[in-house]
């Protein structure tokens, strides 16, 4: 190393070690060429030197060998025990541009349910809001006023599942008599038939994503008779049954490679091709129930084309023709994509998740242990670098997004957790429970940000606006919440 | 001909009265009024009798016209939906209310300590001393028979050993000593082998129980699964888990 020492007078001598350090990005591509720092470099400086490589003017994090910069590279090489004398690698990741702000007060509860309420979902865009309920209606909200738009009626039984369409032009919902309605937002009416076909409830629905057909033409649904199905919305009839599983199908996720993925109450997770039906792999190795999925690219196959760096304060509709939406959409997936192929999560009763690399290969790629009671929901955060476990042993559990390494548990709650949310930065997650309190985490320092009470009873639903304006909740108290900054 | 038959051979042989129809009608439609006309009229014991056998006679048939009338108006309860809605990771599950898992605790508490658990094989046939234990003689003559060898699998703990063959009453062979058990567990079907660590109750006789003999119906230890074959006979232990 090099001492670079000053000797002046009424100055006290500095000595500054130095060190040759190599930028890579995460998938180990290295970035100019080693070049030598102080040792008490901070991570803003760093972060001058990334920009002025790259000419991109994006905030980044730095990692020597896992462990985050945080104050400066020198205290955190002397933590890790690194010699000074070779080049040291210093991995960067971007981070999203825009902050979101953490939501601290509800600006409304929202009356009008006259049962518990079970779901809720924000459009892609952030721009309509919809709740189904134990009340069998599925009801629109205007968000700018904060008050009721639409009431969907139609279902005649609990409505335990919906589901937006990645243009967000229309609603889908899938009910305990084993229906599925599609409703308009704007208009509120039902849009074409009643799709008919399960013979037990629905559990969940998800569309294709938007980047494989823009019209959103195609909707997979999965029901407690161990079947799914793919229905054709256009025509208004069951495009595919896909059977395979012996017990209730809980979750299917369609992912972006047109590979669908579902859970069961069989303990497996199969893996089918959309194209035609037939079944690709079975992923074995949980000991009860797969209760949840997550896709590493959940967050951008359900916004599609809206960027949410683009977001103004009044969320709009996706403007352009259907082949501009195509390449945007297909642009963003291909971007949080990255290199290799998309990555599975699968929460189970038996207190484990497993970490999967379903395109590849049969075996998982971890098994991340630790909950004391059942996995009730797990979320990757949008921008795959994180995954957050929601479980009924009252924690939540983050673990690392490519290796399944676990980092942090954040408790507080005290009753088990039922869902959460990621805001769009992937900075913050907000997380229900049935202690009728939502909690705001700030996942950097892994603490606390905001405890948000008011709901009079059990929190069953929970969702982020993508555009990180508004955080809505909806519980067993019949009303359905709003918080903001 | 039988004593008892002679209306019924008359009418076959000769038919009806010509009026008999009409007159068997009249007289049922005056019997509704000569029975009210009794019931106002009696007096005394005989009518406290009479009216408390025919309150009864009148309850029963109002039972069994509403019952009648139920069946008509049922549609009007399919379309209410019922309460109590919970969202689809919820519906499997059983939510217990709160106000029941203590009492639910107390009871189990209560159960324990009596010894009684909710077994899969309630009644099992139990086995007498003959079958059990076999009598091994001792002596120079062979005469003394104070010794018994267990016939059935054993369970012993870690530390055991022996007490000195010549005190030693219960012989316990080591070919019939088993360590593990194969448990299914009854929701999953899924069977483990998992390491015994102790035999709970045998129900054939508490001996059997300080003893650690094995069989069918036993309670053994580890998370409590009782076994349901004949391990003698098979060679191995299965056992079913208590949930």
């Amino acid at each position: 190393y090099v001492r670079a020492s000053r000797a002046d007078s009424g100055r006290m001598s500095v000595d500054v070690e130095r060190v040759l350090i190599q930028l890579q990005d995460e998938t180990g591509e290295v970035l100019g060429s080693p070049f030598d720092v102080p040792l008490d470099i901070s991570p803003d400086k760093l972060q001058l030197v990334c920009n002025a490589l790259l000419q991109k003017p994006v905030p980044y994090l730095f990692f020597v060998k896992d462990a985050e910069v945080v104050s400066s590279l020198g205290s955190c090489v002397q933590e890790l025990g690194l010699e000074t004398e070779q080049v040291l690698p210093v991995v960067y990741q971007p981070q999203a541009v825009f902050r979101v702000r953490a939501v601290a007060r509800c600006t409304s509860s929202l009356e009008g349910h006259t049962e518990a309420v079970i779901s809720v979902a924000f459009s892609p865009t952030g721009k309509y809001l919809a709740s189904g309920s134990g009340d069998t209606t599925v009801r629109f909200w205007d968000l700018s006023t904060e008050t009721p738009h639409h009431t969907a009626r139609g279902h005649t039984h609990w409505v335990l599942s919906i589901a937006w369409s990645p243009d967000g032009k229309k609603l889908a919902s899938g009910c305990k008599n084993s229906q599925i309605f599609l409703w308009d937002p704007i208009t509120g009416s039902q849009i074409g038939k009643t799709l008919t076909g399960h013979t037990k409830w629905i559990t969940w629905l998800c569309w294709e994503p938007l980047h494989l057909n823009p019209e959103c033409r195609y909707l997979a649904s999965t029901s407690k008779d161990c079947s799914i199905r793919i229905w054709d919305t256009v025509l208004g009839r069951c495009d595919k049954i896909l059977t395979g599983h012996t017990h209730s199908v809980t979750c299917v996720k369609w992912g972006g490679d047109g590979l669908l993925y579902t859970s069961s109450q069989d303990r497996t997770i199969k893996v089918w091709r959309a194209k035609d039906g037939v079944q690709c792999r079975t992923l074995q190795g949980h000991a009860h129930w797969v209760n949840t999925l997550a896709l590493s690219t959940d967050y951008v196959l359900r916004t599609g084309a809206f960027e949410p760096a683009t977001a103004t304060i009044n969320p709009q509709d996706l403007t352009g023709s259907l082949d501009e939406i195509k390449e945007k959409a297909l642009k963003r997936y291909n971007s949080v994509r990255g290199e290799g192929h998309e990555r599975l999560v699968s929460g189970s009763d038996d207190f484990t998740m497993f970490l999967w690399n379903p395109a590849e290969e049969k075996k998982p790629v971890a098994r991340l242990t630790g909950h004391q009671a059942l996995v009730n929901e797990v979320l990757f955060s949008p921008d795959t670098r994180l995954i957050a476990s929601a479980s009924f042993d009252k924690s939540i559990k983050i673990w690392d997004g490519k290796t399944g390494k676990y980092l942090n548990s954040l408790r507080g709650h005290v009753g088990p957790v039922y869902q959460v949310a990621w805001s769009a930065d992937s900075r913050l997650l907000v997380s229900g429970s049935s202690d009728s309190t939502l909690k705001v985490w700030d996942i950097k320092k892994g603490k606390l940000n905001a405890d948000l009470p008011g709901h009079a009873d059990e929190v069953f639903a929970v969702d982020w606006s993508p555009d990180g304006q508004r955080v809505a909740s909806g519980g067993k108290d019949k009303c359905l919440r709003i918080w903001r900054k | 001909m039988p004593q008892n038959e002679h209306i019924e051979l008359h009418r076959k042989r000769h038919g009806y009265r010509l009026d008999h129809h009409e007159r068997k009608r009249k007289k049922e439609s005056r019997e509704v009024h000569e029975r009210s006309h009794k019931a106002r009229k009696m007096i005394g014991l005989k009518a406290k009798l009479y009216h408390k056998q025919r309150h009864a006679e009148k309850i029963q048939m109002k039972k069994t016209i509403k019952m009648h009338e139920q069946r008509k108006s049922k549609q009007k309860d399919d379309d209410k939906t019922p309460e109590g809605a919970v969202p689809a990771y919820l519906l499997d599950r059983e939510g217990q209310s709160r106000a029941k898992v203590l009492s639910n605790m107390i009871k189990q508490k209560r159960k324990e300590k009596a010894g009684k658990w909710e077994v899969p094989l309630p009644k099992v046939r139990a086995q007498g001393e003959t079958e059990v234990l076999k009598v091994i003689r001792t002596g120079k003559r062979q005469k003394k028979a104070w010794k018994r060898m267990v016939t059935k699998v054993c369970f012993v703990g870690d530390g055991f050993t022996r007490k000195p063959p010549k005190y030693e009453r219960f012989i316990r062979p080591m070919g019939l000593r088993f360590k593990k058990a194969h448990v299914t567990h009854p929701e999953l079907k899924a069977t483990f082998c998992l390491p015994i660590l102790g035999v709970k109750k045998n129900p054939s006789s508490s001996l059997y129980t300080t003893l650690g003999v094995i069989t069918k119906g036993t309670v053994i230890w580890g998370k409590y699964a009782q076994v349901t074959n004949n391990p003698e006979n098979d060679g191995c232990i299965n056992a079913v888990l208590l949930v």
